[in-house]
């Protein structure tokens, strides 16, 4: 099934009801300004003539945000989009779910929302890619042939590789797991809640794959922290932090930043810890240690995060690393300075499915949708472009309910502080929370409207 | 970081108010050209109104300051550094001032349309 989409949908043109969403105009505009990332002026050039034929595979914050900048820099090409999830999730707000603060309808609308005009929308999945062939197949055996392809199929949650692990549990019996769905975000807010009431002890981890927004799980046991000291019960509870390494973060100078929080917070880290299974019923998680052994973890409330792999139709295909600590999960091989496939020159692949060091995030699509999108146009109209992303990403990193960490970096670990002498980058700041509440979601609905 | 362009704010804060957005531009227009309005036709400034709308501004900057507080879930007592108090100081600022010339310009038009009705 596939459908020319024939105008851009606005969710929220609806009646001006004045909720909070709305008042948050009154008083703070002027704050918002001050503390918004944006992106580069965009050189409006004249749009390049063209009859090839680009399919994007997905259509999440990457694949939108490329079909709507393709769409205003071509002339003429045939665009197709290829994806069957008519629901798109602003999941930079699921750790506000789970902290109790949005509902849960604050990050989910529709994919309709945000397709640009003159799209070829294909609502299924991608079931094979084949770049010697120039053409990708769907789950019902459509074969499209493409010109240039765009893969933007996003990741997979592997739940299934945590032994005893059931999603239909998250919320019961002290089990969260927030990156799963809104609904399991609103779910983990209420096992978190009466934890918070209760006490014990709250496990938190990470897995040993690449993983989208590696702060996440940092973000959420500061938030349950923060909790249960509102509450008064911070004295009646345990937080266990496993790391999977020998760090907190990848960043060596927010490592260190973060070690030295938990340990004002008091919150017990052990490493090289990675959860391998997990028993409801006795409310125990099992990780492995690095000698080989497994070591059983007892909790009163968990976050699960699952490991995460490219989907399985990007990991089997020629397109995945074929060697290298990228190839067991399947991500893409693509040059990381322009997210173009390193064996295929018209193939780009952007978002979390870019087998690149750094960042799996909404920031790091932002900066990556331009460079690659450059880099495909400049190919069609026969020309080169030198347009290179250096890894930048952001992480609003949350702290405590009311403050948070701006933490910007590039691929060489560098602090890349947007606002350098105003708002410091390793700083707790009420400002940073003002834009990770604010100003971040209609920046991130600019960007799939390929206009920030 | 790269360069703030003025389309991508544009577009930021029509994502984020909708329709709001030009309702609020319209009442700071609005409220500036009666002001002005008001300033040119009794030829100066009135001290007691003056002093009146200041009152009802000083009002208005704290009114701001706690829908800002209701609107990011958080409250002042979260500030944690120079720039937070320097916001919160730019936020009930712009509470004051705005709230200032809109309740000097209402009292201002109010006047005026008492005293042509006495005229009359």
């Amino acid at each position: 099934m596939s459908k020319i989409v024939q105008g851009r949908g606005r969710g929220h043109d609806g009646p001006a009801a004045l909720n909070r969403r709305d008042l948050l105009k009154l008083g703070a505009a002027g704050a918002a300004l001050a503390a918004l990332p944006a992106a580069a002026p965009e050189a409006r050039a004249q749009a390049v003539k063209t009859g090839a034929h680009i399919v994007i595979a997905g259509a999440g914050a990457a694949g939108l945000s490329v079909a709507s900048r393709l769409a205003d820099r071509l002339d003429g090409a045939k665009i197709t989009i290829i994806d069957a999830r008519k629901a798109h999730y602003y999941q930079p707000g699921f750790t506000l779910v789970a902290a109790g603060l949005k509902p849960q309808d604050y990050v989910t609308s529709t994919t309709a929302e945000y397709m640009p005009q003159g799209i070829e929308w294909v609502e299924e999945r991608v079931a094979e890619f084949d770049p010697e062939g120039n053409s990708v197949t769907t789950e019902s055996g459509r074969s499209i042939p493409y010109d240039f392809l765009v893969v933007t199929t996003g990741m997979v949650l592997d739940y299934a590789a945590i032994e005893g692990m059931e999603t239909d549990r998250i919320g019961q019996d002290g089990l969260g797991s927030v990156y799963h769905s809104p609904q399991a975000a609103a779910a983990t807010w209420q096992a978190m809640s009466r934890f918070a009431d209760e006490g014990g002890r709250g496990l938190f981890l990470r897995p040993a794959t690449e993983m989208k927004c590696a702060g996440a799980p940092l973000k959420y046991t500061f938030i349950t922290d923060d909790t249960l000291r509102k509450r008064g019960n911070r004295g009646k509870a345990e937080l266990i932090y496993a790391a999977h390494n020998k760090t907190l973060f990848s960043v060596p100078i927010v490592d260190e930043k973060v070690r030295m929080l938990y340990l004002d917070r008091g919150v017990n880290t052990i490493h090289d810890r990675v959860m391998t299974g997990i028993d409801l019923g006795r409310k125990v998680g099992i990780f492995s240690t690095p000698d080989g052994g497994t070591e059983e973890i007892g909790y009163d409330f968990v976050n699960v995060i699952p490991p995460m792999r490219a989907p399985d139709p990007v990991r089997y295909s020629p397109l995945a690393w074929q060697t290298g600590v990228w190839a067991r999960d399947g991500w893409m091989e693509v040059d990381k300075a322009t997210l173009r496939h390193a064996r295929y020159d018209n193939v780009f692949g952007v978002g979390d499915i870019a087998g690149v060091p750094k960042g799996k995030t909404a920031a790091s699509v932002k900066w990556q949708v331009p460079v690659a999108v450059d880099h495909l146009v400049a190919t069609i109209a026969g020309t080169t472009s030198d347009s290179a992303y250096d890894g930048y990403t952001s992480c609003p990193l949350i702290t405590q309910l009311g403050r948070a960490m701006l933490v910007e970096f590039d691929y060489q670990n560098n602090l890349k502080p947007s606002f350098p002498g105003v708002i410091a980058p390793l700083e707790e700041l009420w400002i940073t929370w003002v834009m990770k509440t604010m100003a971040l979601k209609p920046t991130y609905l600019s960007m799939l409207r390929g206009r920030a | 970081m790269k360069d703030l362009d003025f389309a991508t704010l544009l577009s930021v804060f029509q994502e984020m108010m909708g329709p709001l957005l030009w309702l609020l531009v319209l009442l700071a227009v609005a409220g500036i050209a009666a002001f002005l309005f008001v300033l040119v036709r009794e030829g100066g400034l009135k001290g007691g109104r003056l002093v009146r709308s200041e009152l009802i501004g000083v009002a208005g900057g704290f009114m701001a300051l706690v829908i800002m507080a209701w609107v990011t879930v958080s409250g002042f007592t979260d500030a944690g550094g120079p720039v937070d108090w320097l916001l919160i100081g730019i936020i009930w600022g712009i509470g004051v001032v705005g709230t200032t010339i809109l309740a000097y310009a209402v009292m201002g038009l109010v006047a005026m349309m008492r005293g042509s009705k006495r005229i009359a």
